[in-house]
């Protein structure tokens, strides 16, 4: 039986997250009162004329230096088509020569997933069908607001790299994760600013040569891009397998059902007609300008997990996790006070998922250190934490004032001591070699103890008396 | 000498540019845009290879302006020019099933 290998390519459109529009000063804002941000550019009047927006030509640089994309001299084309959407109909956008060529997303598993261009274009107005339950098949007519045409776009095209649904999603979450550490979009999925179209074909492992593949469209969240490319893939393996034939075509996923279907053919049969937009000079942005921006840009998810596993030694899945929260620079200072890197990354990982309130790095150390010196057990760190990121404040004052005081070290042996003379049945057991006696043990001392020894110091106790 | 544009080739670009053209005007706008398709192989034909491409007639680069809010068009005055309204937003007809 063949076995099948899934190819992914991805189209994220992003807003860029400008004030004003890509080639008018209308405000650029989601939720705005329909039409109160339009103009003469934007609404497309004869006579206007489109100037570039520098901020926008900036955040399309900063996105693509983050991806490691060269910037090149580009140009404006007009892509012509008929859709209320547009008023002008056509929609100026980057064809042949775009701003970013060839980047590169890094995912936290380290796969290098290819970009081929990081273009800019103008986001369409937005239209709402009415009549025929919203479908756009069947609807009476369309009401369209023109707020957000002309709103900045840049869209990111991968190249056919991925190969699981999986893969995909981390791919969009690594991709937002630039475009917010970049400030270049806000980058919401559920508001329209960050929208993915995805390219998928199935060919037999081992090929090299690329199925025929769908545009899959109305992808509205990383879940149902995941469900969607898996959907697709299994019909197109059905297909495959049953020996009929893949049709390239437009496909749109239905959420409801968790199905694709093909768009009508009519709504397929574009011909853009592209040509150089003749109202905009190329743009060409100078190596001082590129290098200015190159050298503003913040340190990227992947350089930030890079500099978290070399400090901590810690796996992959913690370290991406940790970056993704943003808790890597109060791990890193906490570690520079001298905090123990373990307990650190565990807290970070597990304890921290909310806000971190009024924990700083200092007392983040000083916690750290006292559970790894013994002082506190797992569980009443734990307790210290949540009350240092309520409150802040001293971790020894605080685990004081819980009541966790160290156990003096031969208290705690009394204990023990006491403990083994106490049971000696029980004893001679976890001699013979009965693990599951130390249980019982670590339960005696915590018991003589109100609860204040520490478990793992108990077992490590016994395990020296055992030896001696 | 091939054809450089057919009678169909012309049907599909104003059906594209949504123009309804009669007979006699398909005949005199074939004729027309075979005359402009000729002109640009009169181009092709000479020696260019050391010609960089002319992306824009005018010698500029990089016309920008700051990303700066400017007014808007007063919203009434905008949707009055509009032929159909409703919600403050542009009435259309349906987008698809539209006839061919
Ligand atoms: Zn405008």
């Amino acid at each position: 039986m063949t076995e099948w290998e899934t190819v992914i390519g991805l189209e994220v459109h992003c807003e860029l997250a400008t004030a004003t529009k890509l080639f008018c000063g209308c405000r650029n804002a989601f939720g705005d009162e329909p039409n109160t941000n339009v103009c003469p550019v934007c609404l497309g009047l004869p006579g206007s004329l489109p100037v570039l927006n520098r901020g926008a030509v900036e955040l399309a640089m900063r996105l693509g230096l983050a991806l490691g994309c060269e910037v090149r001299p580009s140009l404006f084309h007009r892509k012509n088509y008929f859709y209320p959407d547009m008023p002008k109909d056509y929609q100026i956008s980057q064809y042949d020569q775009p701003v970013n060529v060839d980047g590169v997303v890094e995912l936290a598993d380290g796969a290098r997933i290819g970009v081929e261009r990081a273009h800019l274009e103008e986001d369409t107005g937005k239209s709402s069908h009415v009549g025929g339950g919203g479908r756009i098949h069947e609807a009476d007519h369309s009401l369209v607001d023109y707020n957000r045409a002309g709103v900045p776009l840049v869209e990111i095209v991968s190249r056919p790299d991925l190969r699981s649904s999986e893969q995909a999603k981390a791919y969009v979450n690594e991709l937002r994760a630039v475009l917010l550490a970049t400030g270049a979009s806000d980058a919401r999925m559920e508001e329209g600013s960050m929208r993915v179209d995805a390219n998928i074909s199935v060919r037999p492992v081992g090929s090299s040569v690329l199925g025929t593949r769908c545009e899959v469209k109305n992808l509205n969240s990383t879940r149902s891009l995941a469900r969607a490319v898996d959907y697709e893939a299994r019909r197109q393996i059905e297909l495959l397998s049953a020996g009929e034939q893949v049709l390239q075509q437009t496909r749109h996923w239905d959420e409801a059902d968790g199905r694709t279907s093909p768009l009508r053919s009519k709504e397929e049969a574009f011909d853009y007609r592209y040509f150089p937009e003749p109202d905009l000079v190329p743009l060409s942005p100078e190596p001082a300008w590129q290098a200015a921006v190159g050298e503003a840009l913040p340190l990227l998810p992947a350089a930030r997990r890079r500099r978290l596993a070399a400090a901590t030694g810690a796996g992959a899945a913690s370290v991406a996790m940790v970056v993704e929260r943003g808790l890597d620079d109060l791990v890193l200072a906490a570690l520079e006070a001298g905090g123990d890197p373990g307990r650190l990354m565990v807290h970070a990982e597990h304890d921290l998922a909310g806000a971190t309130g009024a924990l700083d790095a200092t007392a983040f150390a000083g916690l750290t250190s006292m559970e790894a010196g013994g002082a506190l057990t797992a569980t009443q760190a734990k307790a210290v934490l949540a009350e240092l990121v309520a409150t802040g404040g001293d971790p020894e004052a605080v685990a004081g004032a819980l009541g966790y005081e160290a156990l003096p070290g031969e208290v705690l042996a009394g204990a023990v001591d006491a403990a083994i003379a106490a049971n000696p049945a029980a004893w001679d057991r976890f001699l013979a070699g009965d693990a599951k006696v130390a249980g019982f043990f670590v339960g005696q001392v915590m018991k003589a103890t109100a609860g204040k020894a520490d478990g793992k110091a108990v077992t490590a106790l016994l395990r020296q008396r055992a030896a001696s | 000498m091939a054809e450089r544009i057919t009678t169909a080739d012309v049907v599909h670009v104003a059906a594209l540019a949504r123009l309804e053209l009669s007979a006699d005007e398909l005949e005199l706008f074939t004729g027309q845009l075979a005359a402009v398709l000729d002109h640009a192989a009169d181009v092709e034909a000479l020696e260019l290879s050391e010609v960089v491409p002319t992306a824009h007639p005018l010698p500029l680069v990089n016309v920008l302006r700051d990303d700066v809010v400017h007014r808007s068009l007063d919203r009434h005055e905008v949707l009055d020019a509009a032929p159909s309204v409703e919600g403050h937003r542009f009435r259309v007809p349906p987008v698809l099933g539209e006839p061919s």
